[in-house]
C-alpha cells in the first residue's frame, strides 16, 4: 500500500516539475519581450508627418538610426534590405529640389496585404503594416504590389540581429514603424534621431495630438494619393 | 548495328532520353539546394527585379499547360473527332507542364519548406491564393478527365468532365493574367487587358507545344500524320498566332496613347537595350512573322515547317515573357510623377539584372520534369492519337 502511495507521490512530483518547466520559459520570455496582455486598439492610428523643408539633403541620420535599431547592415547594394531611404527628387518643369525619407507608408488599404497569399502581410489594429515572419513564404508578390518600393527581401543569412526585431533569410520585410518601440511607449528610431525635427510621429486619430493639429493647419500630401490607399505617412512641402 | 532489330535501339534511346531528362532535373534540384542554402543572393534577382528567369519558365509552362487543353476542348466540347482523338495526349501534356511550372514556382520561394503554410493559410483577397486553388484543382480535374477518356466504363462522363476542364482552364489563365493585372502601381502591369491576352497567348503556345510533341511521337512510332489533319491544325495555330499578336499590339497601343505610359513604352520598344531587341527580334519576328510565313506561305506548311514554326513560337513565348516580367520591373517605379528621383535604392534608375546559372538550372529543371512525365507516360500508356480513316466533321 505504502509502495503505491510513493509511486503516486513521485508521479505527481514529476508532473508538477515538468509542467513548471514547460510553462516557465513562456512566462519568462513574455516578460523579456515586454509582451502586453491587452491587444492594440483601432482607436489609435499611428502616423507620421514629414516636413521636407526641414529635411536636409545629404543627411542620413534617420537611415542610420533605423539600421541600428533594426539590426540592418546598412550596406547599399541591390540585394541588401533598406527599410528607410533618402530620395532626392527634382521637379522636371521647375527644377525645384526636395530631399525626403521614404519608407513603408502604412496604408489604410495596403496593396501588400491584399496580394499576400498566406496573410503574412497584415495591418495591425493601430494601422501599422507588418510581416509575420513565420507565415511569409518568400513569394515577393507584396514587393511587386507596393507602390513605394518599401519592401526588401532577405537574400542571405542575417547575423547580429536585434532580439526585438527578428529577421530571416527567405522572407520579406519592411519598416515596422519600430513597433517594438511604440509598444514600449517610445517614438520610432527615425523620428527620434532626426536632428532637424523633420519627422513628427503621433496618433492621427487623436484630434488633440500634435500631428493631428499640424495636419489640420498646414498643407500636407500623401505620396501617390491618386491610388486611394490613405497612407499613414504624410509629407509637407511637396 | 544491323544485328539488332530497330526496337532494340529505340529501347536504349528511350532510357538515354530519360536519363538525360533526369540529369537536367537533378541539376535543377542542385540549384534549389544552393539557393536555399545560400539564399537568393546567388541568383541574379534582387530587391528591384524580384521575379526573374525562374518565373519566365514557370509562367510559360503554366500558360502553355492551360492552352494545350484547347485541343481537348475542341474535341469534347465542340465534338470534333479529329481533336477528340488527341484529347488524351493534350491532357497529359497539360498535367506534365503544370507539374513542371508549379515545381519551379514553388522551389523559387524564399521558404519552399513552408508549402504547408501556403496550403493552410489562404488569404481570400490574394489572387496568388486563388491560384493555389486553381492550379491544384486543374491538376485533379484533368486527371479525372483523362480517367473518363481512358477507362471505357467512365466514357459516358467524358463530356461533362471535358466541359468542367474547359471552364476551369479559362478561369485558371484569367487568374494567371490577374497576378499582373492586379498590380496597381507598376507601369507594365495593372491592365484589364492582361487576362484575355494571356488566354489568347495560351492558345498559341499550347498548340505549338502540342505540335512539337505530336510530331516526335509520330516519328517515334514510324507513323505518318494524315496531311489533311496536319493542314487543319496548322491553320488553327496560324489563327492563334495572329490573335495573340493582336492582343499584344493592343496592350502596347493603349499604353502608347497614355502620356504617363510613354516613357515605359519607349523603354520596352526602343531604347531599353536587351528588351526591345528581345521584343522585336525574339517575339515579333522569330516568334510570329517567321512562323506565320512557315505556316501560310505557298509551298511551305509541311510537317517540318510546322515543327519549325512551333519551335519558334515557343522561343517567341520566352522572349515575350522575359520582356514582360523582367522589363516590366526594370523600368523604374514612378513614385513621384513629374519629378526625377535618385536614391540608394535605385529610385529613378533602370534596374540591372543578370540572371545566374542557378536560375536557368531551376527553369530547365521544370522543363525536365514536364519532359520526364510525358516521356514515361507515352511509353507506358497509349496516348497515340487514334484517327479514323475518314473525318466526319
Amino acid at each position: 500500500m505504502s509502495e503505491i502511495d510513493l509511486k503516486r507521490r513521485n508521479f505527481f512530483k514529476t508532473s508538477l516539475g515538468a509542467a513548471a518547466l514547460t510553462i516557465a520559459p513562456g512566462i519568462l520570455l513574455f516578460d523579456v519581450a515586454h509582451g502586453k496582455p491587452e491587444a492594440v486598439s483601432s482607436s489609435v492610428r499611428w502616423g507620421m508627418l514629414i516636413d521636407t523643408a526641414n529635411c536636409r539633403e545629404g543627411c542620413n541620420d534617420c537611415v542610420t538610426a533605423c539600421n541600428k535599431e533594426n539590426g540592418l547592415s546598412g550596406v547599399n547594394n541591390t540585394t541588401n534590405a533598406q527599410w528607410i531611404r533618402k530620395i532626392e527628387i527634382k521637379e522636371v518643369s521647375t527644377g525645384r529640389q526636395v530631399s525626403l525619407p521614404m519608407m513603408c507608408q502604412h496604408c489604410e488599404h495596403p496593396p501588400c496585404v491584399d496580394v499576400c497569399p498566406t496573410g503574412a502581410s497584415f495591418k495591425r489594429a493601430d494601422g501599422i503594416v507588418l510581416v509575420d515572419r513565420h507565415r511569409c513564404i518568400g513569394c515577393r508578390y507584396c514587393m511587386m504590389a507596393c507602390p513605394y518600393k518599401a519592401r526588401s527581401f532577405v537574400h542571405e543569412v542575417v547575423t547580429d540581429q536585434n532580439p526585438d526585431v527578428p529577421r530571416g533569410k527567405g522572407t520579406v520585410e519592411s519598416c515596422s514603424l519600430c513597433v517594438h518601440r511604440i509598444d514600449a511607449g517610445l517614438k520610432p528610431a527615425c523620428a527620434e534621431s532626426c536632428s532637424n525635427k523633420a519627422i513628427l510621429f503621433g496618433d492621427l486619430n487623436d484630434p488633440n495630438s500634435e500631428i493631428s493639429k499640424k495636419i489640420r493647419s498646414v498643407t500636407s500630401v500623401q505620396v501617390r494619393a491618386d491610388l486611394g490607399l490613405n497612407t499613414g505617412v504624410r509629407y509637407q512641402g511637396l | 548495328m544491323s544485328a539488332h532489330p530497330p526496337m532494340y535501339f529505340k529501347n536504349r534511346l528511350y532510357y538515354v532520353l530519360l536519363a538525360a531528362g533526369g540529369l537536367v532535373a537533378l541539376a535543377g534540384g542542385y540549384a534549389v539546394y544552393m539557393m536555399e542554402h545560400h539564399g537568393h543572393v546567388i541568383s541574379g534577382m534582387n530587391n528591384q527585379i524580384v521575379w526573374g528567369v525562374p518565373h519566365v519558365f514557370a509562367i510559360f509552362l503554366i500558360v502553355a499547360a492551360s492552352g494545350v487543353l484547347n485541343v481537348a476542348s475542341i474535341g469534347s466540347v465542340f465534338g470534333k473527332m479529329l481533336y477528340k482523338a488527341r484529347a488524351p495526349l493534350a491532357s497529359l501534356l497539360s498535367i506534365a507542364m503544370l507539374a513542371g511550372g508549379l515545381a519551379v514556382l514553388m522551389l523559387d520561394l524564399g521558404r519552399p519548406d513552408r508549402v504547408l503554410v501556403a496550403a493552410t493559410n489562404i488569404n481570400l483577397t490574394s489572387v496568388f491564393a486563388w491560384n493555389v486553388v486553381l492550379y491544384s484543382g486543374m491538376f485533379s480535374l484533368v486527371i479525372l478527365y483523362l480517367w473518363t477518356m481512358m477507362e471505357r466504363r467512365m466514357n459516358p462522363y467524358t463530356k461533362p468532365a471535358g466541359f468542367a476542364v474547359f471552364a476551369w482552364r479559362f478561369i485558371l489563365t484569367t487568374g494567371t493574367g490577374l497576378i499582373f493585372a492586379f498590380l496597381t502601381a507598376r507601369q507594365a502591369y495593372g491592365s484589364a487587358l492582361l487576362p484575355p491576352m494571356f488566354i489568347v497567348l495560351s492558345f498559341a503556345w499550347g498548340l505549338a507545344v502540342f505540335h512539337l510533341v505530336q510530331t516526335v511521337l509520330y516519328a517515334w512510332n514510324d507513323k505518318q500524320l494524315d496531311p489533311l489533319i496536319s493542314q487543319r491544325k496548322k491553320n488553327l495555330m496560324g489563327i492563334f498566332v495572329i490573335g495573340s499578336l493582336y492582343m499584344v499590339a493592343m496592350y502596347h497601343m493603349t499604353n502608347l496613347y497614355f502620356a504617363q505610359q510613354k516613357g515605359f513604352e519607349r523603354f520596352i520598344l526602343i531604347d531599353g537595350g536587351v528588351f526591345p531587341n528581345l521584343f522585336w527580334w525574339g517575339y515579333v519576328v522569330l516568334g510570329n512573322i517567321v512562323p506565320l510565313i512557315l505556316i501560310y506561305a505557298p509551298g511551305l506548311g509541311k510537317t517540318r515547317c510546322v515543327f519549325a514554326a512551333s519551335s519558334l513560337i515557343v522561343l517567341g513565348a520566352f522572349s515575350l515573357l522575359y520582356v514582360f516580367i523582367i522589363g516590366g520591373q526594370a523600368y523604374p517605379l514612378n513614385i513621384f510623377p513629374g519629378y526625377e528621383a535618385s536614391s540608394s535604392f535605385a529610385d529613378g534608375q533602370i534596374a540591372s539584372y543578370s540572371p545566374t546559372i542557378y536560375e536557368f538550372l531551376l527553369g530547365f529543371g521544370g522543363l525536365a520534369i514536364a519532359f520526364i512525365v510525358t516521356t514515361i507516360s507515352v511509353r507506358v500508356l497509349n496516348f497515340m492519337p487514334q484517327d479514323k480513316h475518314y473525318i466526319t466533321d
